[in-house]
């Protein structure tokens, strides 16, 4: 029940590998992380690790979403799973963020 | 067939307990039997609730909240009960669905939680006169597994 991300820059991009649960107590960690980073670079964040989301989440992406925009930066998610995804259709945040459910290989 | 096994438990109003929160309820619902898809559902709309309590109690004071599990024939019904100090704007909403043309700066980081609870569960009802009282249900569709269920639908008379 915890939360663990992982960072690696690829070029000119900040990479972020989030595995575990993001709810009310591990969405600070992301958030701590991904805000600061995405006013800065772009960011892609993979959550193929991610077993558990629910609001708190979708509040992290909300406002990293803002800064990017302010910063002109992007902030993309890959590795999205059926169930992650489906928060982000129930809300209707899929048609503002930039969602790949397609898991990329090699970005080891 | 009114019968009801209830499970009543007191948690401390800290978000490192949310987790546990949401493992006993889903330890429930896999007992009775619900699919994997809606205990996922059932999770994410405890976990709402009780994020909604603890932020509620943390602004004011350490605090509990109240989970209490009412196990039915055909249905789960989840209360989540804090006693916090309520006022009528705590439980802020966002307006959701989100739509393409929605402005962005005008999303609020928090607020999509009691949507979520209303999508994800069968009924919803909040009650906010001492404290913030959330009861939601969630019904137990047992027809596509229970042999004698679906006896009952396919024969012609009784």
């Amino acid at each position: 029940m915890d939360l663990s991300i992982r960072e690696q820059v690829i070029g000119e991009q900040l990479h972020l590998y989030v595995s575990g649960e993001v709810d009310t107590y591990t969405a600070p960690k992301l958030k701590e992380v991904l805000h600061p980073a995405i006013s800065e670079q772009d960011v892609v964040v993979h959550l193929d690790e991610v077993e558990y989301m629910d609001s708190t989440g979708l509040g992290v992406f909300v406002g990293a979403l803002k800064i990017a925009t302010r910063n002109e930066k992007e902030l993309s998610l890959v590795g999205v799973t059926e169930r992650v995804n489906r928060l982000f259709e129930l809300t209707g945040l899929h048609k503002l963020l930039s969602i790949n459910s397609n898991v990329r290989g090699g970005t080891q | 067939m009114n019968n009801v096994e209830q499970t009543v438990m007191t948690f401390p109003a800290k978000p490192e307990y949310v987790g546990v929160v949401r493992l006993v309820v889903s330890g429930i619902a896999n007992r009775m039997g619900y699919t994997y898809d809606e205990i996922e559902d059932i999770k994410i709309a405890v976990s709402e609730a009780c994020g909604n309590a603890v932020q509620h109690a943390y602004d004011h004071q350490d605090g509990e909240v109240k989970l209490a599990c009412g196990v039915y024939a055909d249905r789960l019904e989840i209360t989540i009960e804090d006693s916090g100090k309520t006022f009528a704007d705590d439980v802020k909403r966002q307006a959701a669905p989100v739509e393409e043309t929605t402005e962005i700066e005008s999303l609020h980081e928090g607020g999509l939680g009691l949507f979520l609870i209303e999508a994800l569960m069968d009924d919803v009802s909040i009650n906010k006169d001492n404290g913030v009282k959330v009861t939601m249900t969630k019904l137990l569709n047992r027809d596509e597994v229970d042999q004698s269920a679906s006896k009952i639908s396919t024969t012609p008379s009784q």
